[in-house]
Order: structure tokens, then sequence, then C-alpha cells
């Protein structure tokens, strides 16, 4: 199991190293000079040569990658090009917005997914057929176009919760709930359909298999054998699929942000994207894989702890 | 070295490759030695992880040889590649255990008969015919070439599976344990049929199986497998009914007879033996 | 194809996603409007006139936008579909059919890419390029290929071990016929069920990127619209409707193609087919009739069991399918009777029909069907499951399918006893240890706190049948208890049940198909044939004189005590 995880945990390290240089190596090959674009068309020649200077782009690549990485290593990851703010400032800030919506919904999914699926799974009936519906509006439904909707009806119409802006917990703990509430949702209606689908087919999968007879042969109450049996073994299937829409959620928050106007990971990603602020859009990629090896790291642990082949190996 | 000698397995290893990053292969076969003439039947018998299975994937060249080599017709075919193995296919067969895997589903039965004749450029119309010939042979209504395999009862299936081995006439065919997922009573009709084929082309069979009546009722000779080796080679009668080896007079005393009164008696002796054995400290 | 076209919801679909491609073909027929010509005094016209659904916030027509978006909708997603079939189907069959260092190498590149969250992939592409829709879907393309690689290299694993790849290597196929003829025609069906949704995921991809206003510049497109009605959310909410109608709609019709494909196709890896199993296993297959045979069990006062006119029946289309019909059978206390027939006889449901275990599917109805003195048919389902375990133990087939993988064996042998006979966990663990010393485990200890992976099959049908009679039942009932066991550990096996019927007396219903194991440990003896009993009988008159002309055909197909074949030439060598 000390193996294992050492091993998952030496591949993800590698993830994030590889991640980083070729996206390093990808935006610094740029065609158009970045110093003209900060400048604009105004500046002269001087000027834009001198910011060049400034920003170290008249250094070879190689050699900035190296005092990237060195810089990285040490928690900088430099200045934003265009806010002249440190990187790590910008990205440290958004953080708490991205996780608390993207924690929510990934709480709320599990939690949602496993009643869903397990009601689907055993009475079957309308629960089951309003899921198979779910599972198909669910995966249509653009988790932005969810937003909007909901924005539209509860914030703008009926003003229950605010249209856009964060509030930190620190701040007002309800108020942070609130300005929670439609963001995760609409993250998680996807999600939920998705992981709920997933755990009702394992789920019957698990229960048709010969064991579960031989438990119910024992005489063991039929509520026991689903609640441990079953749903222990139908577990790792449904937490793979919620590990890997975590990664998803994580896509679905950038434009979730827009559209509650929150200043997260999303936005910044968004705006330095339009802007071609490198050094912003290298710290997001960074922090992003660096949180998705995390969260699979997370999920090899739990998965590892379910499963006595790789506990015991 | 007497020429009759169809296939000669010499001293041959075979490792599985070990479950893992760097893990060490594990050897499965122990240098075994084995031969099978013209038109004979040489019944490979064992049980699970005896390795006998891995015999025959070794002679049918689907798992590479570690050590020692196999010789056909006295020309050396371990280690080929695969365009010089596939030259070989019209001289080796194949016969699997499940009828329900080894024919694949979306094929129509004529399909699956015509495909090795089409490797060999046999043209339409003349594979057409040998399919007919070749359902007739096995005992199939001429008109099976037109159903798929899911069609077929579990028997009909295996013969579907001989006729496509009998496709190119093949001089040796591997049958690796082809009546174990039959009933009863269909599996001595198969058997007859591999007997009756035989006797009329002259094929010689490697016949895997974990039965030892089945092996005994098709084979001219024996030869037993445990745990990777060979123990004990023999003519079927003497193999079968009087064994030398402690194993495979456990392997005979533990397999029961329909019987009450003859397995009652095999019961004591087998209880009897064990007693002994336990006595001996050979154990079990 | 044609079952797809009978499926209402596939049909509806199929027709809007050829509404959506003609419209986007047609475009500059269906509307004189230009869907980029924006002019602020027209912002936000209502509908009808000149603009049929109205203007947006900078007075661009509606409705042109919608024609014209679905050319750039299908335009990407026609682009993302391409590359990741050009890119993960090729390569999907070389991993999956040679493995080998590029099934490694590209293994380990699909999983870096499925790591790394779509939407950061083409944020950072776009700070390169600027915003370019089509570019951004190529790549998209790319990142999303690993989905394609790994199903078709799963497929491709699945077919591969399949016995008939094997036969035709020996055939002596070369490696493109075999995957042209064997492999690619199963690996088409998940593929075309994944493209389904690709072409989904794709649209609603593309509208998020252009609703981040990173689409290409002077382009209409559906997520552009969504855009604009998001900057007049408060003035004017309605524009919403139109853009994420048809994205809706246009996404649905996707899935549901999806699924009837699915439905339509099958979409395991491997083509349907029977359960395989390693040696064998009931099918629940019933042939032609046979000539109705009265076999009335005799009115018995020890009878522990009794069965009258069983009939088990399973849906299959309109009509029910009968695998037992009219059963009758006692079992008599301290009894070994043996339940013999070949696959499909009916001789497992009829087990399983005592135990209340049949599958859900099933439908039961016997003129009676009594344990001890309790009407089976008349209690209640939790009366049932009190007798299961307490008073009728299970011997299971398989040894190692039947033990729950993720839970200790001592816990799984202790747990019945708790629940069943009140025991403390000190005192059920200590019984456990007991009975697994009694079953003929050398290390009771060890064995105890094994997961059942970490066990031998026969050391596992033994914790089974330990856990079978764990709360002392009177009745066993064992469903082909030694078939997927080695012949010496068979011997083994019988002989532990028949000591533990002896110690116990217990009553024993022993389904198999072997008449040797009959021979064995059996007091008396049914003949199952076609659902139905043809023979009962006390065992050593039915070996000796077979009445029933099946019985005697079985008998007489058994191959023990014939003669061996001569041997083909003198012996020579003799052993080895």
């Amino acid at each position: 199991m000390l193996a294992f995880l050492l091993r998952r945990l030496v591949s993800g390290v590698a993830l994030v190293f590889v991640t980083a240089t070729v996206t390093f190596f990808l935006t610094g090959m740029t065609g158009s000079d970045p110093a003209r674009r900060i400048l604009g068309p105004t500046a002269t020649l001087a000027e834009v040569s001198a910011k060049r200077t400034e920003l170290g782009l008249d250094r070879p690549l190689p050699q900035r990658y190296l005092d990237w990485l060195g810089g990285t290593l040490h928690g900088d990851l430099g200045m934003s090009w265009f806010t002249n703010q440190p990187v790590t400032t910008l990205v440290a800030d958004a953080l708490p917005v991205t996780m608390s919506i993207v924690v929510s919904a990934i709480v709320l999914t599990a939690l949602l997914s496993i009643v869903l699926g397990v009601v689907a799974a055993v009475r079957g009936g309308w629960v089951d057929s309003s899921l198979q519906v779910l599972s198909v509006v669910g995966f249509a439904i653009p988790n932005f176009l969810v937003g909007l909707l909901l924005s539209v009806v509860f914030a703008v119409q009926l003003g229950l919760f605010p249209a856009i802006g964060y509030t930190p917990f620190a701040e007002s703990p309800a108020g942070w709930v609130s300005s929670l509430t439609l963001p995760a949702i609409a993250l998680a209606v996807g999600a939920v359909a998705t992981v709920s689908t997933q755990t009702r087919g394992s789920l019957l999968d698990v229960l048709d298999r010969d064991y579960i007879r031989t438990l119910r042969s024992r005489g063991l109450p039929a509520r026991s054998i689903l609640l441990k049996h079953a749903l222990r073994n139908a577990a790792p299937a449904s937490l793979t699929v919620l590990s890997l829409q975590f990664i998803a959620l994580i896509s679905g928050a950038v434009v979730i942000e827009k559209v509650f106007g929150l200043n997260g990971i999303g936005e910044r990603a968004t705006s330095a994207a339009g802007q071609g602020d490198v050094p912003l859009v290298l710290g997001v990629v960074l922090l992003v894989v660096t949180l998705v090896v995390i969260v699979n790291l997370l999920a090899d642990l739990l998965l590892g702890w379910l499963n006595p082949k790789v506990r015991i190996a | 070295m007497t020429d009759d000698k169809l296939l000669e397995v010499d001293g041959v290893a075979v490792d599985y490759p070990g479950k893992g990053w760097r893990a060490r292969p594990h050897r499965v076969l122990h240098e075994v030695s084995l031969d099978v003439r013209r038109g004979e039947t040489v019944g490979l018998v064992g049980e699970s992880g005896s390795g006998k299975t891995t015999l025959g994937r070794a002679v049918l060249g689907l798992v590479p040889v570690a050590t020692g080599e196999i010789r056909f017709d006295g020309r050396v075919v371990s280690g080929l590649d695969r365009r010089e193995r596939r030259a070989l296919s019209s001289e080796i067969q194949v016969v699997f255990q499940d009828p329900y895997t080894s024919l694949n589903p979306a094929m129509t039965v004529a399909d699956i008969l015509a495909e090795p004749l089409a490797v060999s450029g046999v043209e339409q119309v003349r594979a057409r015919a040998r399919v007919q010939d070749l359902l007739d042979a096995v005992h199939l209504p001429a008109d099976a070439g037109r159903r798929l395999p899911r069609e077929f009862s579990g028997g009909q299936r295996q013969r579907i599976a001989i006729a496509r081995a009998l496709c190119r006439e093949p001089r040796l065919i591997v049958c690796d344990e082809p009546v174990s997922a039959l009933d009863l009573s269909t599996q001595a009709r198969v058997l007859d049929l591999f007997i009756e084929i035989q006797e009329r082309t002259g094929v010689a069979y490697l016949f895997v199986s974990h039965d030892l009546a089945v092996v005994r009722h098709i084979s001219h000779r024996v030869a037993v497998m445990y745990r990777g080796e060979l123990v004990e080679t023999g003519d079927a009668a003497t193999v079968t009914s009087t064994p030398e080896h402690p194993y495979t007079q456990r392997l005979l005393l533990a397999s029961p007879v329909p019987d009450p009164e003859a397995q009652a008696l095999r019961r004591t002796q087998r209880r009897e033996a064990a007693a002994k054995a336990a006595q001996a400290g050979v154990g079990a | 194809m044609k079952r797809l076209l009978r499926d209402p919801l596939a049909v509806v679909s199929l027709g809007w996603l050829l509404i959506v491609v003609a419209t986007a073909i047609l475009a500059p027929l269906l509307t004189s409007q230009s869907p980029t010509g924006s002019s602020i005094t027209n912002a936000l016209a209502p509908m009808g006139g000149e603009h049929l659904l109205g203007t947006d916030g900078v007075g661009r027509d509606v409705f042109a936008q919608l024609v014209f978006g679905a050319r750039t909708s299908l335009v990407g997603a026609l682009i993302v579909v391409v590359v990741s079939l050009v890119v993960g189907l090729p390569a999907g069959l070389v991993a999956g059919f040679y493995r080998g260092w590029f099934d490694g190498v590209a293994s380990w590149v699909a999983s870096l890419l499925m790591a790394q969250p779509a939407i950061i992939i083409l944020l950072v592409v776009l700070t390169q390029v600027g915003r370019n829709t089509a570019l951004a879907m190529l790549v998209f393309g790319f990142v999303i290929a690993p989905g394609v690689f790994r199903l078709v290299r799963s497929s491709v694993i699945a077919v591969r071990e399949e016995l008939f790849v094997d036969a035709a290597r020996v055939s002596g196929l070369s490696d493109p016929r075999i995957v042209r003829r064997h492999i690619l025609p199963v690996v088409v069906a998940p593929t075309m069920i994944q493209m389904s949704q690709v072409l989904g995921i794709a649209i609603v991809v593309q509208a998020g990127l252009e609703f981040l206003g990173l689409g290409s510049a002077n382009q209409a497109s559906w997520g552009g619209m969504l855009n604009d009605s998001f900057q007049n959310i408060y003035t004017a909410p309605e524009l919403l409707l139109w853009p994420g109608l048809v994205i809706v709609l246009t996404v649905t019709a996707c899935a549901l193609l999806g699924n009837a494909l699915r439905d339509g196709l099958g979409t395991g890896p491997a083509p349907a087919r029977p359960r395989a199993r390693a040696r064998r296993r009931d099918g629940r297959r019933v042939s032609g009739p046979s000539a109705p045979r009265p076999a009335v069990a005799p009115a018995d006062d020890d009878a522990l069991v009794r069965i009258e006119d069983l009939v088990v029946s399973y849906p299959s289309g309109t009509e029910d399918r009968q695998v037992v019909r009219g059963v009758s059978l006692s079992v008599r206390r301290g009894e070994v009777l043996g339940l013999v027939g070949e696959s499909g006889s009916g001789k497992s449901q009829t087990a399983f029909s005592i135990l209340g275990l049949l599958p859900r599917q099933a439908r039961m109805s016997a003129g009676l069907i009594r344990f001890d003195d309790v009407d089976l048919s008349a209690i209640s389902e939790s009366a049932r499951n009190r007798l299961r375990g307490s008073r009728i133990g299970y011997i299971p087939q398989e040894p190692m399918s039947n033990l729950d993988p993720s839970f200790r064996i001592g816990h799984q042998l202790v747990e019945p006893m708790r629940h069943n006979l009140g025991m403390s966990r000190p005192q059920a663990r200590d019984e456990a240890l007991r009975l697994l010393a009694r079953v003929g485990i050398h290390e009771p200890e060890r064995v105890f706190e094994a997961y059942p992976h970490q066990i031998s099959g026969g050391m596992a049908q033994r914790v089974l049948i330990a856990g079978a009679v764990s709360c002392d039942p009177d009745l066993l009932i064992a469903d082909e208890p030694t078939t997927a066991l080695d012949v010496t550990v068979q011997a083994e096996v019988l002989d532990l049940i028949r000591e533990l019927q002896q110690e116990r007396r217990m009553a024993v219903l022993l389904v198999t198909h072997n008449f040797g194991v009959v021979a064995d440990i059996c007091d008396s003896v049914a003949v199952m044939r076609d659902g139905r009993i043809v023979e009962q009988a006390p065992v050593d008159r039915l070996f000796a004189e077979p009445r029933d002309d099946y019985t005697r055909m079985l008998l007489d197909s058994s191959l023990e005590g014939a003669p061996a074949r001569e041997s083909l030439v003198p012996m020579i060598g003799g052993t080895r």
C-alpha cells in the first residue's frame, strides 16, 4: 500500500513537472512581441526594448525556463505582465473562491449521487426513470446555461441570492453560503447526473454477484447486505468517476465564475489568456495541475483503503 | 530417432512475465520432453496449474519458449517469427475448450470455416464446396453454414471448431480441453467424432484434459503433468489403470466412479493411500 | 440500423440533427439578414417584422445568428470528432493489439492529458494564438482523443483475449487481417456511441469558449449569443431562450442517439454471449418438450422437504419460458439426495426455489412446498430469511466468486452467527475458528484474518462449507459444490461434506451433473431432464437397474471403466 502510494506520488510530481515544462515552452515560443503588446502601439522602439530587458525576454528560452523553475521552487512565480502584481498573490487570492464552489459542488454531488443511485437501483420505479432523464439532461445542458437560468430566476427575478460576487467566509459565513449556493448547484447538476448513473449501474452489477446471493443464503437482513456489502463493493467505481468529475468541475468553474462574477482562478485564467499574460497563465496551470494531482492522490488513498488487494499488496 | 515422430518437444521451459514492474518472470513449465507420432493421440493430463495448457500453447506458437526446442516433422518450429509461423498453419491446428469464445459470434459458420482457406488463397467457389464437405465430415446439417454460432448448442459449436481445425488438412491438432464444457452425453459423441476423423485422415492429436477417463478413451499414450513437470508417460491403459507415479495414483483414486460399490472401494483405497503417504511424510 | 429506426426517441433525435445540418448548409438561403451586421439604433428589437426573432443588444438579427451559428457549431464539432478519431482510434488499436512499449508510452501520454482540465489547455493555447474557434476545437480534438484511445484500447484488449483471435492466429491469418476481420468490428459499436457523446461535448465546450468571449471575432455563434444575452440579463433575459434552446436540443439529440445506439448495438467490448464459466454451469435453456412422466414423490412422514408440482418460469418475450415444469420430490431427514441432470435441466432452479433465492425475474408456483412443518409459499420474505442460514444452509458452485472480496473471511463467518444465533463477537470468533479447523484448514487464525483473494479455490470452498453449516442447519443445499475444483480437491471436499452430514445428521440436497459424485455420496437420486424428474430411486437401485431410457443413456455415456485405446505402435521407450 505504501509502495503503491509512493509510486502514485512520484508520478503525480512528474505530471506537474512535465505539464509546467510543456506549458512554459509553448507559451515561450510566442510569435508576437509581448513587450509591444503590453506597451501598446504608441510606445517607442526604445521603450519596447527596455521593457523586453525588464521582463527578461531578451535572454534565451532555456535560461528563462531555469530561472522560472528556480523561482517556482521557492514559491515565486514572477510578476504578472499586465497588473504588475506577483502571480503568487494573484493566484493565492483567487484560490479560496474557486475551491469554495468546486468543493461544495463535489460534496453536493457525492451526497446526492449516493442517495439517488441507491434508490434508483433498489427501488426502480419513478426514481429510476427520473434518474435516466436527469442523466441525459445533465449531459445536455451546459453548466453555464444552468447558471444563467438559476441567476435569472433566483437572483434577478426573485432576488433570493446575489447575482454576482463572492463573500469570504471570514467576513460573513451566511453571506459566504449565499454567494456559493447558485454557482455550486450549477456546477453540480452535470456531475450528479454522471456520478449517480454510475452508482446505480455499479450497484446493480454488484447486486447480481454470486456472493450477494450467498450472503442472502446465510440469513443476513437485506438492508445490511445492501448498505454494507453491496455499497462497499460498488464504491470504487463511483469514486473513480467522482475524482474524474473534479477535473471536469475545474473546467466548469472557469465559465461559472464569469456567470456569477466571481474573481476565482477561472476568471484569472480567462483574462490572462485574453491578454496574453504568460506568467499568470503559467501560475494558473501550475496551481490547477497540482490540485488535480492532490485530488487524485486522495482518491487513490481511498480506493486503496476500499480495495484489500491494493491495501495488502 | 525413428522418423515416425511428428512432434518432438525437447526440454521445453516456459516463463510467464511477473506481475508488476520489474517483477521476475515466473516459470510455469520446467523442461518438458514429449513426442507425438504420426496418426497418434497423446493425452496430456493434469490439474489446474499443472502447465498442460501452456505446453499446448507453446506447441501452437502462442507462448514463447524460454529454453529447449519444439520440432515438427524434424524441423525446429519454436522461436519462429510470425511470418514463418503462419506458414505452419496448414500443418498444426487447434480446438479450444470453450465453444462460446472460440468462434467469433459476429461471423456465420461458413465464414468461420472459409477463413483459413482464404489465407491459403483458395478461390471462393472451391472454398464453398470445401465448407460443405467439412460440415458433412463433422455431421452438421448442410444449411448450418448460413447460421451464426449462437444458434448452436455447445456440442454443435465444438463440431464447428473441429471443422475449422480440419479445414486445411493438418497433420497435428492440439486439443485443449475440447470436451470439458460439454454435457456427459455430448462429450462421448464428440470424442467419438475425434476418433472417427483420426481413423479416416491419420491426423495426430495432442489432447489436453483434466479428466483421466476422457484421456483414457481417446489416447494411445498418456503423459501426466504436475506443477509444470512431466511425471509419467506411458501407454493409455497402463497410465490410467496401474500408474507408477504417486501423483498419478492419487489422481486416479480421486476420480469418482459412477458405481456406488466400486466407488466405495476406491474411496477406501484412497484413504489408505493418503494415510500411508502421511505416515511416510511425503504428504499431500 | 433498422432497430434504431424503430426507436421513436432515436428517430426524433436523428430528425433534429438532420434539421440542424440542413440549416447549417443552407444558412444563406434561410435568411436575408446578416448575422454580424450590428446597428445600435436597432438594438433589442422585438420579434416579428423584419427581424423574425428580434435583435440582440447590439442590433444583430437573432434568427440569422441562430442559423449561421449552427454552421459554426457543426464545423467545430466535426473538427473535434475527426481529430479525436484520427488520433485515438489507430493509437488505441495498436496499443491494445501489440501492447509493449507503444502501449506504455501512449497510455502514459493519455493519462497525462486526461489529468488536465480541458478548458485550461484551451486557454493556454488561446494565450498564444488569440481568439480562434477552429484552432481551439482542433486542440480540443487532441485533448479528448485519450478518451477514444482508452475505449478502443480496452475493447481491443478484451477481444484479443478471446479464443477466436487465438484460433485465427493459428489459422495463419496475418495481423492486419486479424485486426480487420475480428478486432475492428468489435470496436466500431462502442466508438460510434462515444462519438455521439463527443459531438455533444464539443458543442458545449465550444459554446463555453464563445461565452467567455474567446471565440473567433466576427463569427455568429450560439455561445456568442449567450454572451450577449448575459450582458443584457437585466434588460432582456428572454434573449437567453433561443441559443439556450438550440444548444440543449442539439446536445440532447446527440445524447439520446448515443443511448439508442447503445441499446441497439450493445455496449460490451466483447460481443454478447452467455457468461461462460470455466467448466460447466446451468444455462436456462429449455429444449423441446418430452413426454410428461408423472413422478410423484410418495407421501412420506419423515420428509424434511416436500415439493409438489413446482413450476419456475421466466418472462421471455410475450410468453413465459418454463425451466422447471412440475417437479415433485422430497428429502428425508438425514438423507443425501442427489439431483442430477445435464445443463438446462432445471436442477439448480429447483434447489434455489427451496432457498427462495431465484433471480428477481423468476416466477415460481408450487402445489406444495414445505420445509419441516412450514409452508414456504405462505410465509413472508422476512420469515423466509430467518430460515435461511439458520435452518437451511447453502454451498455454492464457484468458491472464489461467492466470497465478498472486500471483507475478511472471519468477518463473513462471524456476521451470520451473530445475527442468527445472537452470539457475542468473541463467542462467534471462537466458533468460527473452531469451524475453520473442522473443515480442514491448518491455520485457522491466518485464514480468519485473510481476504478471499489471499486463499486458494479449494480453501475458499472449505470456508464456504464452514459458513453453510455455521448455524447448524437441518438441510444443506449444495449446488455443484465440487464442479469448479480439481479432482483431488473434489475428493477431499466430498469427504468433508459426508463427515459433516453424518456428524450433524443433516439432510443434503446435492445438485450435480456427475454420476461419480452421486455414487460417492448420495443415498438416493432424482434424475432431471427438461424441467422434469424422470426417475427417483435409491442410489444402488438406480445404478444397478435404471428404469428410464434417459437415465440409462446418461449412465451409458460414462467413459469410466470403458477399455482404453490400444497403443498405436509397440512401445519403444516407455516412460521417459
